[in-house]
């Protein structure tokens, strides 16, 4: 699958520039590229409500962050354990790495999933649930608790966000 | 195979920059490129070959649907990663707010 393995190092090279460009605001973009690239990449993979669903997450996630870059991004200061610190850390992801390419051998070939579960929803859902879309059959219907998780979950980090950014707090009285 | 291994160097290109990166807002970036690539390595595993995206159209049979429960939590996940990032960037803010530096450095100190 060439596309997606183009689509996917063009996503490799915005994340390395998201990481390592000086200014901030150029670093946010390259993050919204590799958003919108991942979004492409839902559409090959044939999931076309996660691509409007990761469009809109994408433009969202870009007008919080440039909220938040007020300045530059700090000098780089090699300084002390800074050589060592960089090698331990490549050392760990290049670890990482290799138990990686170990475990995928063990997982079901790319293009080939399992699907047991699958198979059930796949031919019965429709005369159980009578939705057309598979997906909201499942995310309304058979895991509808989820969901309800899911807006729990939204809830929550919109209290925690109004609570933390709060300008005014409560006077103690001072004894 | 080569395609969830690109992924996952994509994970580990965002685990760079959470380990060695100073800046806050640089290390939020890293945390949301680490999330993309864990939502993309799902939507893989879910995928099949020549398969259609699950959705019925009249007068049709199934046949060679893609897998549509890594779908299903995606969708949550990618939400639930926004307000998560929201929340981050919050709390950021507050911290530059206090002491006026972004570097994770010079916040050990407790103050106030």
């Amino acid at each position: 699958m060439l596309e997606l393995q183009l689509l996917l190092l063009f996503m490799i090279s915005a994340a390395i520039i998201a990481v390592e460009a000086k200014d901030m605001i150029s670093s946010v973009i390259a993050l919204g590229t590799v958003g919108i690239g991942l979004c492409l990449g839902f559409l090959l993979l044939k999931a076309p409500d996660l691509a409007i669903t990761q469009l809109v997450a994408e433009i969202l996630c870009l007008i919080i962050l440039i909220r938040a870059t007020l300045k530059q991004d700090l000098p780089l200061v090699r300084d002390g354990r800074w050589f060592f610190n960089t090698f331990s850390t490549l050392c760990f992801i290049v670890i990482f790495l290799i138990f990686v390419f170990l475990a995928l051998k063990e997982i079901s070939v790319f293009g080939n999933p399992e699907m047991k579960i699958a198979k059930e929803i796949l031919t019965g859902s429709l005369d159980k649930t009578g939705a057309t879309n598979f997906i909201t059959s499942v995310i309304l219907d058979f895991r509808a608790y989820d969901t309800l998780g899911e807006a729990t979950i939204l809830f929550a980090a919109v209290i925690g966000v109004a609570a933390v950014m709060r300008k005014i707090g409560r006077n103690k009285p001072r004894a | 195979m080569s395609v969830y291994f690109l992924c996952l160097v994509l994970f580990s290109i965002g685990l760079y920059c959470v380990l060695r990166r100073r800046n806050i807002i640089k290390i939020i970036i890293g945390i949301s490129i680490m999330e993309y690539a864990v939502n993309l390595f799902f939507i893989l595993i879910g995928y099949r070959w020549h398969g259609r995206a699950p959705l019925l159209s009249q007068n049709q049979e199934v046949l060679r649907m893609v897998d549509p429960i890594p779908q299903e939590l995606i969708l949550i996940s990618i939400v639930i990663g926004l307000s998560v990032l929201a929340l981050l960037v919050a709390i950021a803010i507050k911290i530059f707010d206090k002491y006026n530096t972004f570097d994770i450095t010079k916040i050990r100190k407790l103050k106030g």
